[in-house]
This record gives structure tokens, C-alpha cells and sequence, in this order.
């Protein structure tokens, strides 16, 4: 039982690392392509992410209250 | 030893998967992008007339050519044959660096995309079926 268990496990994993070869190898990898794509256009267009302009707090000493 | 092999083959897997980049760090990717910058300053107010548009294939197109003051109008066209060489150039270099020349059109579309979800309010980009619309 703990053989065959054992066997399955290998075999599930070697199926996914050839998956995995083939997906890299073969599929288009759209979802990094449209990250790369986002950074270019930033640059090209000099957009600004929005982290890298932090608002300042307009009331530094009003605390929030809920 | 069974069990090594399985821990093994278990990491190995998941480094593979981990690795789903795209390399856009190439010399000929900077130079191209610098290009490009320095060109959309003059590039920039011709989409704001509503002259040039966003193709989906990432690529910009003279969509009204009535839109551009008769003088500027040899210019404007150069201007945009220079910027399409530099975007084929963009794309195709991506897909060369990553081994994948076949992945060209792939990434023109894709890039096509993103320049038109970013493009600004009142700029003209082609929709799915390829006719205009203004944002």
C-alpha cells in the first residue's frame, strides 16, 4: 500500500515538472508578458505607479477616528 | 532514498514553475525604449487632436489626417512610421530574447492591450472589431 502510494506520488510529480517544461517552453506566457508590457509603457510614457507619488496627509495631527 | 528523490524532484518542479518571465532587459530593449520616450513628447499632443490612434496590435496609426495642420502633416507621418519601427523593434527583440521569435505577434497584442487600457481620456484607440472609438 505505502509502495504504491509512494509510486503515485513520483509519478504525479514528474508529470508536473514536464508540465511545467512545456508550459514555458511552448505557451505564450500572457499574464508576464502584460507585466513587462505595463513597466515599458510607464516608462515610455513616463506614468508614474501610484506608490511612488504617496499622498501627504493634508491634517498630519487630526488622528482618524472610526 | 526514495524519499530524496521525491524532495528533489518536488523542488525541481516548482523552480520550473516559478519561472514564468519574460526577459525585457536587453541593451537593444533600453535603447529602443529611450527612443520611443524621446519621441512622445511630439507624439503626445497629436493623440490629444485626435489625429493619431491606438491600433490593437501596438501600433499607432494616423486616424485623421485632417486633425494635423497641413505643414506638420509630412512630419507627423514620419513620426509615426519611426514610432512603429521602434514598436515592431520592441516586440520583436522580446520575443528574440526570449528565445521565442514566434512570439512576436503574441506580444504585439499583448502590448497593444496595455497601450490602450493606459491610453488618456480623449485619445482614439481601436476596439476588438477595429473600428475607432474615443476614450
Amino acid at each position: 500500500m505505502q509502495k504504491i502510494l509512494s509510486r503515485t506520488c513520483v509519478v504525479l510529480m514528474a508529470v508536473s515538472l514536464l508540465s511545467a517544461c512545456v508550459t514555458i517552453n511552448i505557451y505564450f506566457p500572457a499574464a508576464a508578458a502584460e507585466m513587462a508590457a505595463d513597466r515599458i509603457i510607464d516608462e515610455v510614457w513616463q506614468l508614474q505607479p501610484p506608490a511612488a507619488q504617496p499622498q501627504p496627509n493634508p491634517n498630519p495631527d487630526k488622528k482618524v477616528t472610526p | 532514498m526514495k524519499k530524496w528523490l521525491m524532495l528533489g524532484l518536488l523542488a525541481l518542479s516548482c523552480v520550473v514553475q516559478a519561472q514564468g518571465n519574460l526577459e525585457v532587459n536587453t541593451p537593444a530593449v533600453s535603447s529602443l525604449k529611450a527612443s520611443m520616450q524621446g519621441r512622445f513628447a511630439q507624439l503626445e499632443p497629436l493623440f490629444a487632436a485626435g489625429a493619431l490612434g491606438l491600433t490593437r496590435d501596438g501600433r499607432v496609426e494616423v486616424r485623421d489626417p485632417a486633425a494635423i495642420p497641413l505643414a506638420q502633416r509630412q512630419s507627423a507621418t514620419s513620426l509615426v512610421g519611426a514610432e512603429n519601427r521602434d514598436r515592431t523593434a520592441l516586440y520583436r527583440e522580446i520575443a528574440r530574447a526570449n528565445g521565442h521569435p514566434e512570439w512576436e505577434a503574441d506580444i504585439a497584442n499583448t502590448f497593444g492591450g496595455r497601450w490602450i487600457d493606459k491610453a488618456r481620456a480623449g485619445w482614439w484607440v481601436q476596439e476588438a472589431g477595429g473600428r475607432w472609438k474615443q476614450k
